[in-house]
């Protein structure tokens, strides 16, 4: 029985703004519990909500990068639970009329373009936080704090279009990529920035029906989704093998230990008794405010990647290197405007991320140090074939340091660039003596290995030999021996 | 004018001879603990929560700089479901014993703002929710022209308070008629302004859409200077009717020219008699003052009852979801968090609290939702719609607020559906958002205060007291202009 | 239609609230009392009645800037219990509810 898998994902963005969606506290706080709230907040008898006009804005931004229909009203809701994180014991969020509905966000899996269709969008507001005891001699207490309760979010829904987690983990990463690149979230899982609820299915194989499905929780990381999801499948699989049922369930992933564990049955289906929130009034998206926030979207990853690489000539794979971060993108596009864009693109994927990495820098500090127009002389001078790769790493580091263009930089450190043909030509002599087969090789026709003998040239040369001219050089030796016969 | 009789006064002369130096705010607010309550506090039991200490720090901020504060001096009572940062506030009920808000309600801050001081929270309804302030967990207000009969409710205790003298203004809330009836009770003004016009941040939500805060007073003039201190958009409540509050300056231009809809179908049945020969002098008043009285055919007020129950409890069970003992108010057991919270419901809420909670939760589950709640909220717009079509034809409706004088404690509280039936004629205004006014009308030959309700379209506050200040009773005749310092009939006490 | 005593006994659970044995059944038959009052919608012509939404539109949101906070203090002040900044209750697992 070939079974396959189909799975929806409940996705939810903490919003970047500076204060909570029905309240002025800030959204943004540190370690001291409680030290963010208000009556409205905390749910104090008399509080009223009022909403954040730039929550609203930065979620109908992403609706409208999402490719989202957005109604001209939307109504809040109130979705109610007793639960001691939720001040009123309900929830102010959207239920049937929410901000946005349908929209797709495109994700590359396994080197392939995909689009994975969403039902919906909508905000709603986040839950305080509970600590409960750990360890045995703990005080008998939960701890309630409630600096996080009414933080923005979006809550996005897919429709059930995931067939593998490996396309889930695809959708996660891109859609981290574009809340980032938006600037509405900061999208960090780890801190509850983006989370990712499932829900999962099996079915035969071209069965239009869906299966029974469950749903899974806590799921902390995009690794941990994947993870987790191929657990659950494999338990499911096992179930429907052995000619079991799937039971409705919630589960918990422990990532930790690589293992499922059941949080609860689903004997009894909430009851949430959704009703219009009647402390809201409806809200409504003039057409006019809607075209003005479209207009205003910067070029979305996807459609940067994709000019990158018909305009710049970037492999695809690069593109989309360049494009995970859209200061990452500006950046190199900075420097491409002034040197050879597929030379820009390799420096700025390897050595630019190789020194954020080292050096634990953000992309602006490292901006700050080597503005990409500085990077470009450099990038240009390789390019040319006028500085050597050895050399040009050197003056990078140099660089990121110091001021001042390559020309300038070299001459500080005394470095110098052999560009002299005649002795470059001496080198290639000599080269060429040391590796007498690989040249016969390369006069046979197999002309790659001149690269190996340039390298060579390069490295005789202490790393100073500038690699145009030396191939010159090096192609002129060749000739000669050529016409001479090989001798 | 000795300070001995400042209970007395209208509100507005009150607040003139305090900025006048004539007299103290200390005076001002201290005149009707000394008098009145003295005499009728103790039976009545209008107040909740009072504390002198808070009422003299009040007159103080006062004190300093009375000028230009249309209500410099005057004593307010509040109802205890408006948060006060000086008093507690617990909405008469055990679950928020010893609450005390971290913060003023708007109209409470507008007040103080005024000038005004409180001078006391004022026994209610357990969560507003009762026609007889006979639910309040501090025991029961009596009704000062009867002390064997209800004040009304649920801002009993308001109403009351304004009527013995302990002070000339008093602020309510009206969900459903719990200003309005308790003042046609008590024998005085009660005004519920039109949805939106009076903030409702401070004020414990009961039922989100209908309930509004509402102002008691003795005199027609004291209503329009509250309203204008007090009305308008306030940043903090999303629901506020934005634009300016209408200009109530005008309360005494009269009534000439103005028509008012006389729906005698609804009182053809099922309204006491005596209440009716109100109503009949009510419209005679405003004739004789150059009124015209247009009859029509209103709707009997059964469908919007039956919405009103379903609406109003679904909303006040989502707000009361709040009070479980986690944050404030009283904690119940422990164990685990469940049955605290369950068990500090069950024993901090009373019984027609829950009844209504359950009422309301049902009306919203998965299931009911349609049947109920939705189809409340479409008889809703009708009712509505009733009322805007009555409003093509005049300016106003005349009608009655409750079908009985002020009936005995007791009477009712058996049975809920008798008690729920005695606000037919109030919830159609909560429901359509309008305004209404009750107005006193004289008494019942027993001696029991009567009234008439004045209900108008949306904004029509200023109509609403015009035509209020025609019918009112006290030696007044239809005189335009002119403010009176002198006392309306005070019950004495038997 | 009357309302069954189970039915209570579910939507109490719904909004936490315990219902002694010995009252059920009355508040079965008060609510069923109100409800069969609400029959007299169902007769009603609700024609082109769309539900009311009571707020009026026209407050636009909020300007994203703070305002407006309460001191720990004040918000701990009124807590049954607190202790180290923190709102105290019984100990609960994750899964109480959704």
């Amino acid at each position: 029985m070939a079974l396959e898998a189909v799975i929806g994902l409940e996705c939810h963005v903490q919003l970047r703004t500076r204060t909570k969606m029905f309240c002025g506290c800030r959204a943004a706080f540190g370690d001291e519990p409680n030290t963010a709230v208000c009556p409205v907040c905390l749910g104090l008898p008399g509080s009223l909500p009022r909403p954040n006009g730039a929550a609203v804005e930065a979620a109908l931004r992403l609706g409208l990068a999402l490719g989202c229909e957005v109604p001209a009203v939307s109504v809040f809701a109130r979705k109610h639970y007793f639960y001691p994180d939720m001040p009123k014991n309900y929830q102010i969020t959207q239920y049937d009329r929410p901000l946005c509905v349908g929209g797709a966000l495109p994700a590359e899996v396994g080197g392939e373009e995909r689009d994975f269709e969403l039902a919906r969008l909508h905000l709603e507001e986040d839950t305080g936080k509970s600590f409960h005891p750990e360890r045995r001699g703990d005080r008998p207490v939960s701890r309630l704090d409630y600096n996080r309760a009414g933080v923005p979010l979006v809550e996005i829904v897919t429709k059930p279009v995931f067939r593998d987690p490996a396309e889930c983990a695809a959708f996660l990463a891109a859609l981290r990529r574009l809340v980032r690149w938006l600037g509405v979230s900061d999208g960090d899982m780890e801190k509850g920035q983006l989370r990712c609820d499932a829900n999962v299915s099996l079915r035969p194989g071209g069965a239009t029906a869906l299966g029974v499905k469950t749903e899974l929780k806590n799921l902390n990381t995009i690794h941990g989704v994947e993870r987790g999801l191929r657990a659950e499948i494999g338990r499911q699989r096992a179930l429907l093998e052995e000619g079991g049922e799937v039971e409705p369930a919630t589960l918990l992933y422990d990532a930790g230990r690589g293992r499922l564990a059941v949080m609860r049955t689903k004997e009894e289906i909430h009851d949430y008794r959704y009703f219009p929130e009647p402390d809201l009034p409806a809200l409504a998206t003039g057409a006019a405010a809607l075209e003005r926030l479209r207009a205003a979207l910067p070029e979305l990853p996807w459609a940067r990647a994709a000019r990158l690489c018909a305009v710049h000539g970037l492999a695809a794979e690069d593109a989309r290197v360049l494009c995970e971060q859209r200061e990452l993108a500006d950046y190199y596009e900075a420097c491409a405007a002034g040197a050879d864009p597929r030379t820009a693109s390799h420096w700025v994927r390897t050595a630019v991320l190789a020194a954020l990495r080292e050096r634990g820098w953000t992309l602006e500090a490292l901006a700050g140090r080597l503005a990409p127009a500085r990077l470009a002389g450099l990038v240009a001078r390789v390019a040319a074939g006028t500085l050597p790769g050895p050399l040009a790493k050197r003056a990078f580091a140099w660089m990121l340091e110091e001021p001042g263009g390559v020309d300038e930089v070299l001459a500080r450190h005394g470095a110098r660039v052999l560009d002299d043909l005649a002795a470059l030509r001496a080198l290639a002599r000599e080269v060429l003596d040391e590796h007498a087969e690989v040249a016969a090789g390369v006069l046979a026709g197999r002309g790659r290995a001149v690269d190996f003998l340039l390298g060579q040239v390069v490295k005789r040369s202490g790393g100073q030999a500038a690699p145009g001219p030396a191939r010159a050089a090096l192609e002129a030796e060749l000739a000669r021996r050529a016409g001479r016969g090989g001798a | 004018m000795s300070a001995g009789g400042l209970w007395r006064l209208p509100a507005r002369a009150l607040a003139e001879a305090v900025r006048s130096g004539r007299c103290t705010p200390l005076e001002a607010v201290s005149s009707g603990w000394e008098g009145p309550a003295a005499a009728w506090e103790r039976d009545v039991h209008a107040v909740a929560h009072a504390d002198p200490e808070a009422r003299a720090a009040g007159a103080a901020a006062v004190a300093g700089h009375p000028e230009g504060r249309p209500l410099a001096g005057v004593p307010v009572v509040v109802k205890d479901n408006l948060c006060t940062l000086d008093l507690p506030t617990t909405c008469c009920s055990r679950l928020l014993a010893g609450y005390h808000a971290p913060y003023d309600a708007t109209v409470v801050s507008r007040l103080r703002a005024a000038g005004a001081v409180v001078v006391a929270k004022s026994n209610m309804d357990e969560f507003a929710m009762g026609s007889s302030t006979e639910r309040s967990c501090y025991g029961p207000t009596r009704n000062p022209w009867d002390l064997e009969r209800v004040p009304g409710g649920s801002s009993g205790g308001s109403a009351a308070a304004v009527a013995y003298g302990l002070a000339p203004l008093a602020l309510g809330s009206d969900t459903g008629g719990s200003v309005r009836q308790p003042a046609a009770f008590c024998g005085v003004l009660g005004l519920k302004p039109t949805y939106g016009r009076m903030s409702r941040y401070g004020l414990v939500a009961f039922a989100s859409s209908l309930d509004q805060v509402g102002l008691f007073a003795r005199h027609v003039g004291d209503l329009a200077v509250a309203y204008a201190a007090l009305a308008g958009p306030d940043p903090r409540d999303a629901t506020s009717r934005p634009g300016p509050a209408p200009d109530v300056g005008g309360w005494d231009a009269g009534v000439e020219g103005l028509a008012f809809g006389w729906p005698a179908n609804l009182w053809r049945e099922g309204v006491d008699a005596e209440v009716v020969e109100g109503l009949e002098e009510a419209a005679a008043r405003l004739e004789r003052a150059g009124a015209r009285r247009v009859p029509l055919e209103m709707p009997s007020g059964e469908a919007a009852l039956a919405a009103y129950y379903l609406v109003a409890t679904a909303e006040a069970s989502s707000n009361l979801a709040r009070f479980d003992g986690v944050r404030y108010g009283a904690r119940a057991g422990d164990g685990d968090v469940r049955a605290l919270q369950a068990r500090t419901r069950s024993e901090g809420f009373g019984e027609e609290v829950q009844r209504r909670i359950l009422l309301g939760t049902y009306a919203l589950s998965k299931g009911y939702y349609d049947e109920y709640y939705l189809t409340a909220q479409r008889a809703r717009t009708r009712v509505r719609r009733e009322h805007e079509a009555a409003f093509a034809r005049c300016d106003f409706l005349l009608g009655p607020v409750a079908p009985t004088p002020p009936f005995r404690l007791g009477e009712k509280l058996e049975d809920p559906l008798a008690m729920y039936l005695s606000d037919l004629f109030t919830l159609g205004a909560n429901l359509a958002g309008i305004p209404g006014l009750s107005v006193p009308v004289g008494t019942t030959r027993a001696g029991l205060p009567r009234a008439a309700q004045l209900l108008g379209p949306d904004d029509a506050e200023p109509v609403l007291l015009r035509a209020a200040r025609a019918v009112e009773v006290g030696g007044e005749r239809a005189r335009l202009g002119r403010t009176h310092e002198t006392e309306a009939a005070w019950p004495s006490k038997r | 239609m009357a309302i069954p005593p189970e039915e209570v006994r579910r939507v109490a659970a719904l909004a936490r609230l315990e219902i002694p044995e010995d009252r059920l059944g009355r508040l079965a038959r008060e609510l069923s009392a109100v409800l069969e009052y609400a029959a007299v919608l169902r007769r009603l012509d609700l024609a082109g009645c769309e539900p009311s939404a009571f707020a009026p539109g026209g407050a636009p949101p909020r300007a994203d800037e703070p305002a407006g906070g309460l001191a720990r203090e004040d918000a701990l002040a009124m807590a049954p219990e607190a202790g180290e900044g923190f709102f105290l209750v019984p100990p609960f697992v994750e899964d109480l509810e959704p």
